[in-house]
């Protein structure tokens, strides 16, 4: 790799249509279907009575660099002319949290503020991942209360829907829950074991976690309450069950937030959307308390996320609580593509010895809402082509052949 | 066999038989498909499940970008790329383990020592925690070569019996971690299509004997 010839290739003058690592053109069509999405979801956020701001595109690297969620070496980084580091902002959470503790610390609290530009994460390896996206998101400043974080969920999943997005799913966690129950089963002193714990969490190995909870030196009790957090996931049903694994006094608050949370969601009529996982953690040490994921269909990665986070404004002398999401508009606009526009129909196909079965499955699809055509195979002429026709096709007559 | 299938990448090769009896084993029947072993795409519309057939080193792609929401991978890979995936469930399907190789009676050489691997990440991170420095000679296959025409002074490499290093009179010096083949699940299908996820994961890990409570 580190040959003489590879590094005379990557001194190689670059050629007139390349671009750095991770950076992309936006052209016409694509830059319209964002500017749609982009302006449903301001008005939607903007009707929720927060106020849009920007901030620069460079800060110092010292302030909104170090105290910003993302890793060291995500970050872009250069000088200017004085000497100082600077970074690309690599999101808008801290530089709107550096606003809040100047310019607006006298302003009326609590704040709502909203934003939408682009942020900068370097990237090490080519790959589809983005160096350069633009989320649009809010903040919510100065309110520490259960209607805070249910209005930034429930904004944020009536937004989604005004940009049109049908399907998706928001996963809600509580990062303090997690650091009780630790606490409670390890016992107050063995914070570097809570953190190895959570790191595993963190990296979604399961495997890693259920083997460091396996080697320690625990009774079986303890061990099964430890290995039970991964199944705390689901429904409201989570509530209850997560009472049999840790009932020390913190964890109850944090279970009760939840669900007050959970409460005010469904005041909202936007609890079919959510669901609960109490093992999520989307950070090392940026979230304190409820924090959450969304995601839609078709979507490899991450839509949106958000959470409160407490000791960013302290950080920037300002004793305050926030909480807000971000969505990844360009994720959000694919989604979009790729979602039916619900024209779309499953069709059939029977023969004879099929046909009972077929109006059966046919039956049962259009109760779900869907749009399905039953044919009988021997009056189509071109097979091919008449799949191809359907989103999908559910050929009955060879044995149950299943073709997208 | 109303939604969309349940798509599998899993490793071509030895690793498949030994994946597909535990797939069986857990009532997913994947053999049944078998004379058409040469197709990477193989369809099960009883079952509501698709298999790509894929190079164990890439399963872990296929299931990062979303394209497969579950893979069967090694642990070896999972330790070099680093990938966003969940990874579940231990099958205990293909044991081996890697370990630093080389010649006998070699100590190691004190001024940046030269180590022949297929794993470059594992193996640095390896010598970091010994608090030694090290070069790294990325080599795609026949690691073992590397000590005996003086390119490396040492191997990083799979194990599992120790013959190819015995025929090749390299001893094994340490052992860095043991391996097996791991269940993996993208992130996003995790979550949108948990209850299918959720049995299979269930049915396997009593297979494998683990208590995945």
């Amino acid at each position: 790799m580190d040959s003489q010839k590879e590094r005379m290739h990557s001194m190689a003058k670059r050629l007139m249509f390349e671009k750095p690592l991770g950076m992309r053109d936006t052209l016409p069509f694509f830059y319209n279907q964002k500017k749609q999405a982009r302006e449903l979801l301001t008005e939607e956020i903007s009707n929720f009575g927060y106020m849009f701001m920007d901030t620069p595109i460079l800060e110092y690297y010292e302030t909104v660099g170090e105290a910003s969620a993302t890793l060291d070496q995500q970050l872009f980084k250069l000088l200017d002319q004085q000497g100082h580091s600077l970074v690309l902002r690599p999101d808008m959470t801290a530089p709107i949290a550096r606003v809040a503790a100047s310019q607006l610390k006298r302003a009326e609290f609590p704040l709502r503020l909203a934003y939408d530009g682009p942020v900068f994460r370097a990237q090490q390896t080519e790959g589809g991942k983005p160096a350069q996206f633009e989320q649009v998101g809010t903040e919510l400043i100065g309110d520490h209360s259960s209607y805070g974080d249910a209005e930034v969920i429930a904004l944020l999943i009536r937004s989604l829907q005004r940009a049109g997005l049908q399907d998706f799913q928001i996963t809600i966690g509580h990062v303090g829950y997690v650091r009780c129950f630790f606490k409670e089963i390890l016992g107050d002193d063995d914070s570097a074991l809570t953190e190895e714990l959570m790191s595993y969490l963190y990296r979604k190995n399961h495997v890693g976690y259920q083997e460091a909870v396996k080697a320690l030196p625990l009774h079986d009790e303890a061990k099964r309450a430890l290995m039970g957090l991964l199944k705390l996931r689901g429904e409201d049903e989570v509530f209850d069950q997560s009472k049999s694994l840790a009932r020390n006094q913190e964890c109850l608050q944090a279970i009760n937030e939840l669900k007050q949370l959970y409460k005010i969601l469904k005041q909202y009529q936007v609890e079919q959307y959510v669901s609960f996982d109490l093992n999520l953690i989307s950070h090392m040490d940026y979230y304190t308390g409820i924090l959450f994921e969304g995601y839609a269909p078709n979507l490899g990665s991450l839509l949106c996320n958000g959470g409160r986070y407490d000791q960013l404004l302290p950080s920037f002398q300002l004793n305050a609580s926030a909480t807000g999401f971000a969505i990844h508009l360009e994720r959000l606009v694919e989604a979009l593509a790729k979602q039916s526009n619900g024209d779309e129909r499953i069709g059939i196909l029977v023969d004879d010895d099929t046909f009972t079965d077929g109006l059966k499955q046919a039956q049962n699809l259009r109760q779900e809402g869907k749009r399905v055509l039953l044919q009988h195979v021997d009056q189509v002429p071109d097979l091919q082509q008449f799949k191809a026709e359907l989103v999908e096709a559910i050929d009955l007559t060879t044995g149950g052949g299943h073709d997208a | 066999m109303m939604r969309k299938p349940l798509t599998i990448a899993m490793p071509k090769g030895r690793i498949f038989e030994e994946a597909a009896e535990l797939m069986k084993q857990a009532g997913y029947d994947l053999l049944s498909n078998q004379e058409e072993s040469r197709k990477l795409i193989l369809e099960f519309p009883e079952q509501n499940l698709r298999i790509m057939m894929a190079k164990p080193m890439d399963v872990v792609t296929y299931v990062e970008y979303g394209t497969a929401d579950i893979g069967i991978a090694g642990k070896d890979v999972l330790l070099e790329q680093d990938r966003d995936v969940y990874e579940v469930l231990d099958l205990g399907i293909s044991p081996c383990y890697i370990a630093v190789a080389g010649l006998p009676d070699q100590p190691l050489s004190k001024i940046a020592p030269k180590i022949a691997t297929k794993y470059p990440k594992v193996a640095s991170d390896y010598f970091r925690e010994q608090g030694e420095q090290i070069e790294i000679i990325p080599l795609n296959g026949s690691i073992e070569i590397a000590p005996l025409i003086g390119l490396a002074d040492r191997i990083v490499d799979i194990v599992s019996t120790g013959r190819t290093l015995k025929e090749n009179g390299l001893v094994e010096y340490e052992k860095i971690v043991g391996i097996t083949s791991r269940l993996i699940v993208n992130p996003v299908s995790y979550r949108l299509k948990s209850k299918e996820i959720d049995e299979m994961v269930n049915q396997l890990s009593e297979v494998v004997g683990e208590d995945y409570v």
